[in-house]
């Protein structure tokens, strides 16, 4: 059977990211709205009152400069906003201030890493426009209404918009996760998609390979990786097969059903889509000025993708511990900042540290990184006691998982607990003939076994010593009493 | 001052609230402040606001019944800056529905009329407050023009009308018809008091994007009777052959009296003048459906229901907005649709970047340009209503100037048949100094202006 796809599925993705300014878009109004009592968070502007206007958030500009230099983008020097009008309880001025002919940025792309190896996904433009409200539909006093809050109303939003480049569902989803990956490690967006920060709709056609595009369905609003990979396969299916069975397809806009896994008709809307954009008239173009996109471009954090490569080729770790280091940032920045701190240490021991009782103990307690008491001058003290060997390793879990629940530092948690790690041969010599007159068959056990086994005569010794032995030593001590 | 209100403004309707308490209060706060040494230059003064600017808990309409009810929670700039100064807000006045129009006769609640002939209109859309100053029942008002709005009315009612350069005023709290083009200005009787407002409500607001940072002269100090040195332009295109007699007579006397106090006349052309009118009606319509797109009855003024929300948005806008305005909006939606939008407001911009063009050249030979500022003198109510493109003609000299972005003022100079005919002064951007220096020498070397409307002597008394 040949293995060559009838149909080639092309698929693009137009994804919406709030940004992580402190003010809206177009007034201070606060932008984390998030568990805020409807409509506390808003404005004569944000509500469209009679008479209000916008003023530019100059922090959302920059922002959004950050985020299309990231993804590579060639940089507008003059931008504009321009007015996209359509009716809706939700649009409070009956038009929402968005880009339409100068968006801030065009022509870039996103490199990312697929089952297939390095794929690089064009995008087609960057711009700033505003969030809408938030309308709800249900029953109050037995009656059906709808009801709008207009918190979100004004907040920030950065349309990506890439080609329709990505040929399967596994790379649209590697494509969302990467971008979504550039924007936390950016600090411009939360990556929240229950919360709705990060939303993506995609468009997915099939073709015979080397042909047209086909026809583009639109599937809106998914606000999770899963249901990016679910959606896709089950539209490249659903149109493959009304293909094949000599139908033909409609272009339309669809929506995800997470429970019936499939994507389902949306509505058709009332009137053609007419947004009859124009110019904003008040707001005045802005400049994007080469010194300002110079400044924005210094300020850059490093990107994912660069950590990893350093932390592979300087750090000396493997490419799976330095994948686990940046899921966070948070993480990222304490490993960083620690080897910086205590410079005597390995990074790969600061590593292991982090990926090892860190990640164990934010999992048991459901803490996030970024609120976790251990910084890098609590891990350096702790790695410094390690190194001088003032305490086991053994001893160090227990300090570490005190560190972390305490936010002490070790030294004192060390000299309060009396946790000193015992090396001075004698006191140990002492400890080291009882253990061994109280365990004949262990001892028995590492003379047969050609005295390779002390591991569980150490054992027995750090139990008797409440885990502050120092196993070097106990080791030479037992090798000594039993040659 | 509320006693004539009351008396005189039955039969002119330039008020759509009078906001008696408020005044009251405001009136004897200015008296203590005054009493304290600190008043400042309009403390105690009476005025009136367009009902188009936002004041807060003061029912603002706009002339509109889609906005009856309405009660704005926050002040617009100007509004604050009156407020700071300690003037007294004797009322909101009439106008013409979201400022589309030139009688007023487009007021959803009722028309204002002439104070110099109650059958005529007054001029609009700031009808109410150019009636209001004119019949003394403020000592001044703020109008808006957008294409004429503050200088027709002010000349069909013999008052000065002041529009400053875009963005000399903010218009956060403006509600808006054209965003490229509104701007509030001061009526007054006397250039001087126009010099006087203008100063206060004039400046950058950090609230309004398009606002000017240049930052404001003394207008006041500006005005001289002295014209020498000034040069002023004749344009032949403001005296076209169809420009009524009476007008005619009376705005090349003023130009003589001009000559007289110095200035040097000089003949210049502005060619698009025939084109301004129509990209006008381009541009400011389709801004308009935009600015009106909010009026949908979801969260302030009129609401009709409807079981779905389009029903909704429909019946709403269908009984709140009145004809011309639904005209207007008609006229933007589709000079901005799919397809014409290039043809249409494309082009009209391009023509209106031509229009600003012709006064720059024209400034680099003269300081200020003059003309009548309405063709004819006040028409009868119902005169025009029938015919859009008569009534939009009412605006041929003066939004030339709006599209270009300059300051224009209307002064009174004289009657004719016993009716106000305005001299119309444009300056260049930003040079209001200019512009009132000759139209504050205009007043001093005339008797114009100085007359009153009948309606004052029937309802004379004895403080103002």
């Amino acid at each position: 059977m040949s293995g060559e796809p009838a149909y080639e599925p092309v698929i693009g993705l137009e994804v919406h990211a709030q940004l992580l300014t402190q003010s809206k878009m177009f007034c201070s109004c606060s932008a984390s709205y998030s568990g805020a009592a409807p409509n506390t968070h808003v404005c004569p502007v944000d509500l469209g009152l009679p008479g209000s206007l916008p003023v530019a958030n100059q922090a959302a500009v920059e922002q959004a400069i950050m985020v299309a230099l990231a993804l590579n983008c060639q940089i507008a020097p003059i931008t504009k906003f321009d007015r996209k009008n359509y009716p809706y309880p939700d649009i409070p001025k009956g038009y929402q201030i968005s880009q339409y002919d100068t968006p801030l940025g065009r022509d870039g792309y996103v490199d990312f890493e697929s089952e297939t190896g390095s794929e690089r996904c064009g995008i087609i433009r960057v711009h700033m426009e505003e969030d809408t409200g938030k309308t709800i539909h249900g029953r109050m006093g037995g009656k059906d209404v709808s009801l709008v809050d207009y918190n979100r109303s004004g907040v920030p939003l950065l349309e990506i918009v890439s080609h329709p480049d990505l040929r399967s569902s596994a790379g649209a989803r590697r494509y969302f996760e990467t971008l979504r990956e550039i924007l936390v490690y950016l600090g411009v967006c939360s990556g929240d998609m229950q919360e709705g920060a990060l939303r993506a709709d995609i468009n997915v056609s099939v073709r015979r390979p080397g042909s047209e595009h086909g026809v583009k369905v639109e599937i809106k609003n998914l606000n999770s990786f899963r249901a990016v990979a679910r959606a896709v396969e089950f539209e490249i299916d659903r149109q493959v097969r009304c293909l094949e069975a000599g139908g033909t397809l409609t272009q339309e806009t669809r929506g995800w059903d997470e429970a019936a896994e499939k994507t389902v008709p949306q509505r058709s809307k009332e009137f053609a889509e007419d947004y009859r954009y124009f110019p904003e008239p008040d707001l005045p173009p802005l400049d994007v000025p080469k010194v300002l996109v110079d400044a924005v471009r210094s300020r850059m954090p490093e990107a994912a993708a660069k950590k990893r490569e350093r932390y592979v080729n300087h750090y000396g770790l493997t490419a799976y511990d330095a994948a686990v280091l940046t899921q966070d940032p948070e993480l990222a920045r304490l490993m960083d900042q620690t080897v910086a701190a205590a410079p005597f240490a390995e990074p790969k021991a600061i590593s292991n540290w982090l990926t090892g009782e860190l990640l164990r103990l934010l999992h048991e307690t459901g803490m996030e990184p970024a609120v976790v008491p251990i910084t890098p001058q609590l891990l350096a003290g702790l790695l410094k006691l390690l190194a001088d060997g003032t305490i086991s390793n053994a001893i160090g879990k227990t300090v570490f998982e005190e560190m972390f629940r305490s936010g002490t530092n070790a030294a004192t948690i060390v000299r309060e607990r009396g946790l000193t790690q015992m090396g001075d041969p004698e006191e140990l010599r002492q400890v080291v003939e009882q253990v061994l007159t109280a365990n004949p068959g262990l001892v028995k056990q590492y003379v047969e076994q050609d005295r390779k086994t002390e591991g569980p005569l150490i054992g027995q010794v750090m139990k008797a010593t409440g885990g502050k032995a120092n196993a070097a030593i106990v080791k030479d001590l037992i090798a000594e009493k039993l040659s | 001052m509320l006693s004539r209100v009351a008396a005189v403004d039955q039969s002119l309707g330039s008020f759509l609230l009078v906001t008696e308490a408020l005044a009251m209060e405001r009136a004897q706060a200015a008296d203590r402040r005054i009493a304290d040494g600190e008043s400042a230059l309009l403390t105690g003064i009476p005025m009136a606001l367009k009902d188009i600017i936002s004041t807060t808990g003061v029912a603002t309409t706009c002339g509109s019944r889609i906005l009856e009810g309405y009660v704005p929670p926050y002040q617009g700039q100007v509004a604050q800056r009156l407020l700071d100064q300690g003037a007294v807000l004797i009322g909101k006045t009439n106008m013409d529905e979201f400022a589309m129009g030139s009688s007023t006769e487009h007021s959803g609640f009722f028309p204002a009329r002439n104070p110099w002939d109650l059958e005529r209109v007054p001029g609009g859309s700031s009808g109410g407050s150019a009636a209001a100053v004119s019949a003394g029942l403020v000592t001044f008002a703020l109008g808006t023009d957008t294409g004429g709005s503050i200088r027709q009315p002010a000349g069909l009612c013999g008052v000065v009308g002041v529009k400053p350069t875009y963005g000399r005023v903010s218009r956060y709290g403006l509600v808006a018809f054209a965003s490229s083009l509104d701007q509030i200005g001061p009526i007054t009787r006397t250039v001087e008091d126009a010099a006087a407002v203008l100063s206060v409500i004039a400046g950058e607001d950090p609230a309004d994007a398009t606002s000017l940072r240049a930052p404001v002269p003394d207008y006041l100090a500006s005005l001289t009777a002295d014209l020498h040195g000034i040069r002023v332009g004749v344009a032949r295109e403001y005296f076209p052959d169809g420009l009524e007699a009476g007008v005619r007579a009376n705005v090349e006397a003023a130009i003589s009296t001009l000559e007289s106090a110095g200035a040097k006349m000089v003949d210049i052309s502005l060619p698009m003048t025939e084109y301004a009118l129509s990209s006008y009606y381009i541009v400011a319509p389709s801004e308009a459906m935009s600015n009106l797109a909010r009026y949908d009855g979801v969260r302030f003024g009129h609401r009709e229901h409807g079981d779905t929300i389009w029903e909704m948005f429909d019946r709403t806008r269908n009984a709140g907005f009145g004809r011309e305005v639904k005209r207007r909006i008609l006229l933007g939606a589709y000079a901005l649709s799919k397809g014409y939008y290039d043809a249409y407001y494309v082009k009209a911009q391009q023509v209106r970047e031509l229009v600003r063009q012709d006064f720059q050249r024209a400034f680099e030979q003269v300081d200020v340009i003059v003309g009548p500022t309405s063709p004819t003198t006040a028409f009868r109510l119902g005169e025009r209503l029938s015919d859009p493109y008569a009534m939009y003609l009412a605006d041929v000299f003066t939004l030339p100037a709006n599209m270009a972005g300059i300051c224009g003022v209307s002064v009174p100079c004289g009657l004719s048949e016993g009716l106000p005919v305005g001299l119309q002064i444009l300056g260049n951007r930003l040079d209001e100094a200019t512009m009132l220096k000759v139209a504050h020498a205009y007043q001093q070397s005339s008797e114009n202006g100085t007359q009153r409307p009948p309606i004052l002597q029937e309802h004379a008394t004895a403080a103002g």
